[in-house]
């Protein structure tokens, strides 16, 4: 076989020294970067940089370092798009890869910043003071109709209540992410904490195995275009139905889920023959326009008993209209997917190049349904890449009224962003169904330990709160006037709604 | 001799006096000011307040208001300060009175051609004022007891509450100089720049009586001294005076521009007065509901409510939760009906009420009652989100069902800026 252009991206080095010779590394890698021959002998081409095998060495003594050979400079072709051309002159395929967008597109939440308030108006202390995160996630009725309890009260007229919403503690969902991109015990993970913290995970396209089915109330069962593991039992197994039109990560593809990660299990879930590779469609060739969206999302209200039904799409150039569109089709929320989402497996220059930030998706789709006087009737729900609980505030200041998080609540239970998701070897235990490898994810422990994060990002936004003096996400949702811009054009502002800093 | 004295020194203030010859004839040279120069950016500020209601419907002397002020003079700094009275036009009932600030004689004829078109004017006359000291600059004001014409009104099908508002909003958006700073039937508000004690004073308010009234004490932190731009904030009968920095100006002005209004004046009692008019007017809402949805219970105690008021509870407040009013507020609404307070949902800013008898008051601080009130029965601090309601038995309750403006209209009646409305016939 004729040798490789490209070099290992990183060195594996190991001190001998202290080295314990005790094979942990071996073990641990699920890369298949050590051998072992009375020391362990690493392979620098399959190291990915997940730092599974330095979390795990007793010794510390694994260092693992860029391989920081010189190319000479060309600031036209980078060391990556050399690499690429490499790779597909070895392979002629699409270069597949995991997570989101790495390239150094600009972020305009990192342009955003908060106010807080000064003698005119008190800031509230969070510690002292009720600071509420309560979000009801659905269509609201254009106004509140009232009529008489008979005794000199008031009562909640016929069609005007909320009942159909569903309530969530804090204003943090997770992502969808399927069973067959991630394991049982992510699932498992995800739903205890859903539980846990009164808000909701996300099926993905893969089902709901059995074994979560108790936790109903705290699950949105999604229909995406491969329909896998969809039936009436499914579909009322949720709080709330998706239909994924798209996702942030790869706006127009379908999904591939290779035939090795369909064990008997996945199988099950996904209704689909083991070892088969599970590909969803590019578009659902039930949807080829707005008004097959309207009957689908009807047909399946009709299932379910008139559940809320959101859809997810990817934000695209045009997605203020296509989120009216949605809106008018019936949607109770629609779920807006930034470019720089994640993915268990896009091909590279998908998820690198197609979308735009969903900063700006937020920010033109709430303006677009207040124009048109029905932003009450659907929710919000932002995502990619939401990085931290200022990305969350500034999300629903600019008029989300959810945001969903993936690769932080991966990150949450181990994930190291390697990009490897697709090749279903994560050392994490993440994206695979190894058994060796998912029986690293304890439910318990990932249930916490995603539980703690949505509970300090909880507490940040109420931080961030108290100093707007606001008492209620409600007052910051949407409201741009608490945002200011640094160093963003001018007519980024004006799509924003946000004034510049000092105006 | 008059009790007014000033109780403090005239703080400094950032107007520069300026002499307009007002009277001259043709109009006074320069620029004449439109009340779309209040603001085009947010303005902060504090204030002071008060209303009182004789619920029996029996009048009191304006001198109560101007008293309850007084004691809270330092709530304000001289920038503005203004009453609404009601009941105080007993012998003109049914007609409507409007309450006129006119930049010079020019701005006046120019209104008063308005008024022919449009009504028949049965008393016009210059309001009555006396010199005060500290009180400098002030417009020609004028009121006019009118009733619309009934063959415009004819022609032009519309209630005469419709037909007012927009004769309201003609003046405010295109006759320049000339601001209605009150239009209801058996009302007037009295407002200007200065403390409250000195424009009562100004406008003789002691010898008027009214079974209600408001007053109000501005504490602007940037705001040029404008006559119109005073508190009271007044359309037909209705009259708000607000004390608060509503930290979610931003959404509440967002979400009423999705049902229409436009919110140009950028101060919260314009967004508060919107609402208002959207959850009781356009929705018919309950003044107690409209109340809860303006500053809302906590989710904690309303999931500790029966479940049929829960159900109401959550409702209201997820679908009213972008008009929730977040942040310090008080604030006391106006109408012929009475009045009703509210205090925002954890009581930042200070509101206190008492009852003697058939009176309800409120206020500000404690010392106001205590000035006005001989023998209060009662004295509280209403919870935070808890209305105050006073209701003058056998009144109507300011609820206009013949009122069918649309949300453009009423922001155009309101701001007088043109832009914001294009059915507004300019003729």
């Amino acid at each position: 076989m004729p040798i490789s252009l490209i070099q290992p991206e990183f060195k594996v080095h190991i001190d001998y020294d202290k080295c314990h010779k005790c094979g942990r590394c071996v073990q641990q890698c699920g890369w298949g970067v050590y051998n072992f021959n009375e020391r362990p002998i690493p392979d620098d081409a399959k190291c990915r940089a997940c730092h599974r095998c330095v979390t795990y060495c007793p010794a510390h003594c694994i260092t693992i370092k860029k391989n920081d050979l010189a190319l000479r400079d060309n600031a036209n072709w980078s060391a990556g798009l050399r690499t690429a051309v490499w790779r597909q002159a070895e392979t002629g395929g699409v270069m597949l890869t995991g997570m989101g967008n790495d390239k150094p597109y600009q972020s305009i939440f990192d342009h955003l910043v908060l106010d807080a308030c000064q003698v005119t108006n008190p800031s509230i202390d969070p510690l002292r003071e009720p600071m509420e995160l309560r979000t009801y996630l659905g269509r609201k009725p254009d106004a509140v109709s009232v009529e008489s309890d008979g005794d000199g009260g008031f009562r909640l007229a016929e069609g005007s209540g909320v009942e159909k919403n569903v309530k969530l503690d804090t204003p943090i969902i997770f992502s969808p992410m399927s069973y067959g991109s991630v394991s049982l015990n992510v699932h498992r993970s995800l739903a205890m904490a859903a539980e846990r913290l009164g808000i909701l995970m996300n099926t993905g396209e893969g089902g709901l195995h059995a074994d979560l089915y108790p936790y109903a109330d705290n699950v949105i069962v999604q229909v995406a275009s491969g329909r896998f593991g969809v039936n009436p039992e499914y579909l009322n197994r949720g709080a709330a139905v998706e239909i994924k039109v798209g996702q942030g990560a790869k706006p127009g593809i379908g999904g591939h889920l290779p035939g090795e990660k369909i064990n008997k299990e996945v199988s099950e879930t996904r209704m689909i023959p083991q070892g088969s590779d599970a590909i969803s469609p590019a578009p659902h060739h039930d949807i080829y326009s707005i008004e097959d969206l309207r009957q689908l999302i009807y047909s399946i209200k009709e299932a379910t008993g008139y559940k809320p039904v959101g859809v997810k799409i990817a934000a695209v150039h045009n997605v203020a209209a296509i989120a009216s569109g949605i809106v008018r089709a019936g949607a109770d929320y629609v779920y807006l997917d930034g470019f720089k989402g994640g993915t268990g497996a896009a091909p590279q220059i998908i998820r690198d190049h197609i979308g735009i930030p969903v900063e700006i998706a937020i920010a033109v789709v709430d303006q677009r349904l207040r124009d048109e006087g029905i932003r009450n009737q659907a929710s919000i729900v932002a995502a990619g890449s939401i990085r931290s609980s200022a990305d969350l505030a500034k999300a629903i200041a600019l008029g989300a009224d959810v945001v969903a998080i993936g690769s932080a609540a991966l990150m949450a239970l181990g994930c190291h962003m390697c990009q490897g998701c697709h090749t279903g070897s994560c050392s994490w235990g993440l994206t695979t169904q190894k058994p060796e490898l998912t029986r690293r994810v304890d439910p318990e422990w990932g249930a916490e330990r995603l539980t703690n994060l949505v509970h300090a990002w909880s507490h940040e936004l109420q931080e961030i709160l108290g100093a707007l003096g606001v008492n209620a996400v409600e007052s910051l949702r949407g409201s741009r006037e608490r945002l200011r811009s640094i160093g963003l054009d001018q007519q980024t502002c004006d799509i924003l709604g946000v004034k510049p800093a000092g105006l | 001799m008059p009790r007014f004295e000033p109780l403090l020194e005239r703080m400094p203030t950032t107007r520069t006096p300026e002499f307009v010859d007002r009277t001259a004839p043709g109009g006074a040279a320069g620029e004449r000011p439109s009340y779309t120069a209040e603001a085009p950016f947010k303005i902060h500020g504090g204030c002071g307040l008060m209303g009182i209601c004789d619920e029996s419907g029996s009048l009191m002397s304006g001198e109560n208001a101007i008293r309850a002020m007084a004691v809270q003079r330092d709530r304000g700094n001289g920038l503005g300060g203004g009453f609404a009275g009601y009941g105080i036009y007993p012998e003109f009932p049914d007609h409507f009175c409007f309450h006129m600030m006119l930049h010079d004689v020019r701005a006046k004829e120019e209104a008063e051609a308005v008024f022919d078109r449009h009504f028949t004017v049965d008393l016009a006359e210059p309001m009555p004022t006396r010199p005060v000291k500290g009180i400098s600059d002030a417009p020609l004001l004028w009121r006019y007891f009118l009733k619309p014409d009934p063959h415009r009104l004819e022609e032009t099908e519309m209630s005469e509450e419709d037909f007012v508002v927009h004769v309201v909003m003609l003046i405010n958006s295109t006759v320049d100089g000339a601001f209605v700073a009150s239009s209801g039937r058996n009302m007037g508000a009295f407002k200007g720049v200065g403390f409250p004690e000195e424009i009562g004073h100004y406008y003789l308010l002691e010898e008027y009586e009214g079974h209600t009234w408001v007053g109000h004490n501005r504490f602007p932190t940037n705001t040029p001294g404008w006559w119109g731009g005073a508190h009271p904030f007044t359309l037909l009968d209705w009259s708000i005076v607000h004390n608060g920095e509503i930290s979610s100006y931003g959404i509440n002005s967002r979400y009423l521009e999705a049902f229409g209004y436009k919110c140009t004046l950028g101060t919260d009692t314009e967004v508060a007065a919107y609402l208002f008019d959207l959850m009781l007017r356009r929705h018919k809402l309950p003044i107690e509901l409209a109340c809860k949805a303006l500053a809302s219970p906590l989710w904690s105690d309303i999931d500790r409510m029966p479940e049929e008021e829960r159900a109401l509870m959550r409702s209201l407040r997820a679908v009213y939760g972008p008009g929730m009013l977040n942040g310090p507020f008080a604030i006391v609404l106006g109408h012929n009906g009475g009045m009703v307070a509210l205090n925002d949902r954890i009581k930042l800013r200070p509101l206190v009420a008492a009852r003697q008898g058939t009176i309800v008051m409120v206020a500000s601080e404690e010392s106001a009652m205590r000035e006005v009130l001989d023998a209060p029965d009662r004295v509280w601090a209403p919870r935070a989100g808890e209305p105050v309601i006073a209701s003058v038995a056998g009144a109507e309750q300011p609820f206009h069902d013949d009122l069918h403006l649309s949300a453009d209209e009423v922001s155009c009646a309101v701001t007088g800026v043109v832009e914001t409305c294009e059915t507004v016939e300019v003729n």
